[in-house]
């Protein structure tokens, strides 16, 4: 039978360990905040110093001389049709090699070096895409300095990670579903089509839009391919030229992108312009965050039928 | 071994066989899985594969619908041949989707798809081309009542497969084998995963299932394999020890081996 010390030295002992347990607790949070409260300084600073200027004229104006009627009315069209052009390269390119990968090559050798690449790539700085681009895209293929060699560009940086993420997704499919459709007598395509793809959708949206809002603030490698910084038109927006050569005359617009934009006000003396620049910023991150929100919701949708 | 399957097979004259191993082996990379296996499987007749735990029944169970060839550095050796064609299922020039279309397959754990119940039966018939929509929904309503389950689902067709019950899965997935017509259906510990009463229904199911179909079942329960089965094989290590009709093997095993495992005394 236990006696009452022998209890009293048992919570001493408890106590005692969960000492470490508040320790490390409070340096968790201590770890959190350093993250956090740096983005939300930064977030209320650019958004306390810029809000005064966002009107509905920002956003229809194009820039100026004269600060106060500046805009980024051609920032932020480019930047979305940049980012169309991206998407539609690097989510088929980036799911097919996941695809690929993961259901089809057979596992050996080369395909290890191909994931280390892989992964590798993911860690290239971005200016040295936009070298390759410049090279590539701008002289060899002749895009010239266009949308359609910047979202290429930004594409080709974010293939590594729609192709993690596309594996990612994939490897989290149980093998007895696999199995299950094999056993069917279903192809390797069939499965893949019927349930890989849809059952992984949600992970692949998720790591597509993660990209995404990593290319949307990207400013190196577009300011090598030579992104203009004061463009005072818009690019046709995208099919509505004259059939059918002008259908795509939207890819090779002149174009400039939001943190561009940001960087040419940020380089003018003038504290006016500081403040356009802030306001930029704000709506840059407001566009990033709503895209992280949308992943979020979208994986939250897809997710909600699938269980195993 | 080999005179064990002779007299059984006297006895049983009468019976056609489905499907055979001969000199059947497996390795998974070099590791010899299995050696020398023969054993008939007999037409429209409840066959057990029983054994102590990496005995190689799953194993065995899983080279009849080639499901090894979805993994790398798996190799037959021998043939297991069908009939009534002869073919030889192991055959390189037999394509796994094939075989597969001719034998289906029911899991250890439950595994609908996520999707409805409709579309987990309908899939078996999907991937054979099948777009007909009211052929389609004849086939998948004869499937649900083969399995026992229609009575169950039919006012909600279009629930996800998931919101079934552990039993209900299963039936389920015995729908999904059962919608291609398929010549054997291969069990591989079916309920395992399941209480008494859904064991039980999967058990009387399985009983109907012979009067159309061949089975062949891998059971970890000797309980199971005495109620539902017409042939026992025992397995020990790779090896086949015993095959007979299941009364016989239970009742009186001609291999000391095969009483020890059925009697408890080891396994």
């Amino acid at each position: 039978m236990m006696q009452t010390q022998d209890i009293q030295a048992i919570r001493d002992i408890i106590r005692r360990a969960k000492r470490w347990d508040a320790f490390f607790g409070v340096l968790g949070i201590l770890a959190l905040m350093v993250g956090v409260l740096t983005f939300m300084t930064l977030f209320v600073d650019m958004a306390i110093q810029g809000m005064g200027r966002i009107d509905a004229n920002f956003f229809t104006n194009f820039p100026s001389r004269r600060a106060e009627h500046a805009g980024i009315l051609s920032a932020w069209v480019g930047t979305l049709l940049v980012m169309l052009v991206t998407g539609l390269a690097a989510v088929p390119l980036g799911v097919a090699a996941g695809v690929y990968l993961e259901e089809y090559a057979p596992k050996n050798w080369l395909t290890d070096v191909i994931e280390i690449n892989i992964t590798n790539l993911a860690g290239v700085p971005s200016i040295v895409y936009g070298l390759l681009a410049l090279g590539l895209f701008v002289y060899q293929f002749g895009f010239g300095q266009s949308i359609l060699s910047a979202g290429l560009t930004l594409a080709l940086l974010i293939l590594p990670v729609v192709i993690v993420a596309t594996r990612e997704a994939i490897r989290a499919i149980p093998q007895i579903i696999r199995e299950g459709s094999y056993a069917c007598g279903a192809t390797t395509w069939q499965t893949v089509k019927d349930h890989i793809l849809p059952y992984s959708s949600a992970g692949i949206l998720t790591g597509v839009i993660i990209g995404m809002a990593r290319a949307i603030g990207e400013t190196a490698p577009i300011i090598t391919i030579g992104a203009l910084t004061f463009i005072a038109f818009l690019p046709p927006l995208p099919f509505t030229g004259v059939p059918p050569a002008g259908l795509l005359d939207w890819l090779f617009a002149p174009f400039t992108v939001m943190p561009i934009q940001m960087f040419n006000w940020t380089s003018r003396p003038e504290a006016a312009f500081q403040t356009n620049a802030a306001a930029a910023g704000f709506i840059l991150v407001l566009m990033t965050l709503a895209m992280n929100g949308t992943a979020i919701w979208l994986r939250y949708r897809l997710r909600k039928n699938i269980t195993w | 071994m080999n005179n064990a399957t002779a007299s059984n097979a006297s006895a049983h004259a009468n019976l056609a066989i489905k499907a055979e191993c001969r000199n059947f082996g497996f390795h998974y990379g070099d590791f010899q899985a299995l050696k020398d296996i023969n054993m008939p499987v007999y037409d429209k007749k409840v066959t057990a594969l029983i054994g102590p735990s990496g005995c190689g029944k799953s194993t065995l169970l899983r080279s009849f619908n080639r499901m090894h060839d979805l993994y790398p550095g798996n190799r037959y050796q021998g043939e297991i041949i069908m009939q009534p064609d002869n073919t030889n299922l192991l055959a390189q020039e037999v394509d796994p989707i094939e075989v597969r279309m001719r034998i289906s397959m029911v899991f250890q754990k439950p595994n609908p798809f996520p999707k409805s119940i409709f579309e987990n039966v309908a899939y078996s018939l999907r991937v054979r081309g099948m777009t007909n929509k009211s052929e389609l929904e004849d086939r998948v309503q004869h499937s649900l009542k083969g399995a026992a389950l229609w009575n169950e689902v039919k006012h909600r067709l279009n629930d996800l497969g998931a919101n079934l019950s552990g039993g209900q899965q299963q039936r389920l997935c015995i729908a999904r084998a059962l919608a291609a017509d398929p010549e054997i259906i291969l069990f591989d510990e079916p309920t395992s995963a399941l209480d008494p009463i859904a064991t039980a229904s999967i058990e009387e199911l399985i009983t109907e299932l012979k009067e159309k179909v061949t089975i062949l079942i891998v059971t970890h329960n000797m309980q199971q394999a005495a109620r539902i089965s017409d042939f026992t094989a025992y397995m020990y290590i790779g090896e086949l020890v015993e095959f007979g009709v299941t009364d016989q093997v239970f009742v009186k095993p001609q291999k000391k081996q095969t009483e020890d495992y059925i009697t408890g005394r080891f396994g």
